[in-house]
């Protein structure tokens, strides 16, 4: 009995790590994204900031135009960061001399291999398209923003002013254009060849081409060749890349991992919680039962042995009745023999005397 | 005469404080219904949820535990001498999980499609799917549970019978139910280990989020038979005057016991993260804060009432603990989101995002008590003795 009792412990523990660590188990067939997807890199130290892909990214897809023109390089005083009517801009982070007059980075949707948005969204708004684009779909759209939440980046965004048909705003690498054989907006758009659009593998030879090539000009690192699983947008720079606002804390850790473990532990709940509390409802029940049971014969028992104590009682009380019945009788025959007797005995006195 | 006495009676300062609250919550709720949530909010694209999420949502339902808690000590542990307090957790467990989607309402940007999720495109992949699906089928099973005390009240007698068959079913799968979406409210969060607080974000979230809402559950119970007492002491028999003793000490202990799990499951926590350095920077202060003054403190104070019967000790420990799920709740959507970005960045939230917060508590609260009032919850039908 205790010995199947462990290994049936035993076996609910593997089963249970088994489930909990799926990683694992599935490590042959995991999703490293689309072959041949395209992607852009994008060459920090090119770049001048002078904006020609926001202005083309606004025309390619129909943005509102902004308060400034897009010519206006006050603009970059500030840090801007993506917002509902701009799908990409371009910051500057440092000053720096002419010609470039500063170090600039250009940010928009970094098209993750494993995109954290898609992982996140419970109506499936997002695809990761076989051509490397991350792409949203308006219709099905119900406006919770655990996009927002779930982004490492910060990219998607949100129309909070529209009040009917609300919907999130973020760069799709401009997919349509690209169906057609052309290039994204901003890239076609680019003075500087800061831009190079492209099949992701082939962007990162690109990127590890130029490195060579100039090994003291750039940082010895991919910006997005791994970080959260891999981007099909990826960086180089001169500078430390924190110091173009992106965080290096991301880790290489792409985001449906974060979560598959614990949404591994639903069906072992479903599984598991109604026998063990069902088991638990249908022991104490039982308990009850025999509570109640054990009650009901002691409370029986106690009757059966009180009633035969009262026959024994009564029985003895009986005999005891006969017992002292039976003296009555004898003493009152003997009484009445012996007054029998005395009164013989004066009738033959009596006698005598005559 | 009588009339007279009736409309004396409606203006109680808790019927013009509630009306008032209402009242200023409807052209607030009209604006954002109107105006978009841009209107009545301070959300924005780096701080998407504000405290309809944080308070409403993720408060609320922790707070709303009681239900599942008492249900299944009651009707599946089998502790009879509680089950004078089903019926009020379960209300109130009911009226919390019908007020999380109610605010729900607000917030999301297009409510009406809230079923898609389910009937257009299932996003399988994702924490809130199973939350959402979760919740959905949990306030299907709150209100089957909560039926019997609405079907007396209306003395329809045959179908009450059904649903009180049911009774054992519903409270599984309402323990089934509550595990899965209590502890993935905190899965929720483990996508973003890059914006909340190390010391905070843990593989462990989903355990620290069911556990901690079992002891809010009891709580919550303790917490609300002792206002029960003081509001509704007419509406109570002798019976469940009788029961609120055992409540308090029996659930009482059990909390006691729950925290210090609770206690021992975030330390370990704190050693899987390894970020013991962090627990002298002000965050890690804050983070002490919360873990020995609102868990160590009050488990010590149940534990404290309870070994001196000592009712008032419990009933403060109760208000306390649900105070410090408040806390961890919001310093895990709020406080320490978004940790590392300047305050310029981060999100406090608009005046008119508390009014309406108030305004669906306040709502809540007068269902309750019209709910109370009208209803065999802390008292039982004269037509059903048998029940208790």
């Amino acid at each position: 009995m205790s010995t199947s009792r462990r290994s049936f412990l035993k076996w609910v523990a593997g089963a249970g790590i088994a489930v909990a660590v799926p990683k694992s188990v599935q490590a042959h067939d995991h999703f490293e994204g689309y072959a041949d997807s395209y992607g852009v890199l994008h060459d920090a130290s090119l770049c001048i900031g002078c904006r020609s892909c926001e202005a083309a990214c606004h025309e390619v897809n129909d943005l509102p135009a902004p308060e400034k023109p897009f010519d206006d390089k006050s603009v970059l005083n500030t840090i801007r960061r993506t917002d509902d009517t701009n799908y990409t801009v371009v910051n500057k982070y440092k000053e720096g001399p002419p010609p470039k007059n500063g170090v600039f980075r250009k940010q928009q949707c970094n098209h993750c291999k494993e995109p954290a948005c898609a992982s996140a969204c419970f109506v499936g708004a997002f695809t990761k398209s076989p051509e490397g684009a991350v792409v949203y779909d308006e219709s099905v759209c119900v406006g919770c923003r655990y996009c927002l939440i779930a982004c490492p980046f910060n990219v998607p965004t949100y129309t909070y002013d529209d009040a009917l048909t609300p919907k999130v705003m973020k760069c799709t690498m401009c997919l349509p254009r690209v169906k057609e054989g052309k290039l994204p907006g901003c890239v076609e758009a680019c003075p500087m060849e800061a831009l190079t659009f492209g099949k992701r593998e082939d962007l990162i030879t690109i990127a590890k081409e130029r490195m060579r090539k100039h090994p003291d000009r750039y940082i010895n690192h991919i910006y997005g060749e791994n970080e959260v699983g891999g981007t099909n947008w990826l960086y180089i720079s001169e500078e430390p890349f924190e110091e173009l606002g992106m965080r290096t804390d991301l880790g290489i850790t792409p985001a449906p991992e974060l979560t598959s473990g614990a949404l591994a532990m639903v069906p072992v709940i479903i599984g598991m919680w109604p026998v063990l509390l069902g088991g638990i409802y249908v022991i104490n029940r039982r308990k009850d039962i025999i509570a109640k049971k054990e009650k009901e014969d002691a409370v029986a028992e106690m009757k059966a042995v009180t009633t035969a104590e009262g026959e024994e009682k009564v029985k003895k009380a009986k005999e005891q009745a006969l017992k002292q019945q039976g003296f009555a009788v004898k003493r009152e025959v003997k009484k009445a023999l012996e007054e029998a007797a005395k009164a013989k005995d004066e009738n033959q006195n009596g006698e005598e005397a005559k | 005469m009588s009339d007279q006495a009736v409309k004396k009676s409606l203006f109680t300062p808790f019927n013009i404080i509630a009306a008032l609250i209402i009242l200023g919550g409807i052209p607030i709720a009209i604006m954002r219904f109107t105006q978009g949530l841009g209107a009545v909010t301070n959300l924005d694209h780096t701080n998407p949820w504000g405290i309809w999420i944080g308070f409403d949502l993720l408060t609320g339902v922790a707070l709303a535990a009681g239900g599942y808690v008492t249900a299944a000590a009651v009707e599946l542990f089998g502790m009879k001498k509680f089950h004078a307090a089903v019926r009020p957790a379960i209300l109130t467990g009911f009226l919390g999980y019908s007020l999380v989607v109610f605010a729900l309402l607000f917030d999301v940007g297009r409510p009406w499609r809230l079923p898609y999720p389910f009937m257009v495109n299932q996003g399988v992949t994702s924490i809130m799917f199973e939350v959402g699906a979760c919740v959905g089928l949990y306030l299907t099973v709150l209100f089957l549970e909560f039926s019997p005390a609405a079907l007396e009240w209306l003395g329809l007698k045959k179908i009450r019978k059904v649903v009180v068959r049911l009774t054992i079913l519903l409270t599984v799968f309402g323990v089934v139910l509550s595990t899965l979406h209590q502890s993935s409210l905190g899965a929720m969060y483990l996508i973003v280990p890059s914006k909340l607080h190390p010391l905070w974000y843990s593989s462990y979230l989903p355990v620290f989020f069911f556990v901690s809402s079992i002891a809010a559950g009891l709580s919550m119970v303790i917490f609300e038979s002792t206002m029960s007492h003081r509001n509704f002491h007419d509406k109570m028999d002798a019976h469940h005057i009788e029961a609120s003793r055992h409540v308090t000490f029996g659930f009482g202990r059990a909390a006691a016991l729950v925290l210090a799990g609770y206690f021992a499951v975030k330390v370990f926590g704190l050693a899987l993260g390894n970020h013991w350095d962090l627990l002298f920077t002000g965050y890690g202060f804050w983070y002490q804060l919360e873990l020995i003054g609102f868990v160590a403190f009050p488990c010590f104070l149940y534990a404290l009432g309870v070994r001196d019967k000592n009712a008032k000790i419990i009933k403060f420990a109760a208000f306390w603990t649900v105070l410090g799920i408040v806390l961890n709740r919001l310093n895990i959507s709020f406080f320490c989101f978004n940790y590392h970005l300047p305050a310029s960045e981060r999100y406090t939230p608009h005046w008119m995002e508390i009014g309406i917060s108030l305004f669906v508590i306040t709502i809540g609260l007068v269902v309750y008590k019209f709910i109370v009032t009208k209803m065999p919850i802390l008292h039982q039908h004269p037509d059903y003795p048998e029940e208790h």
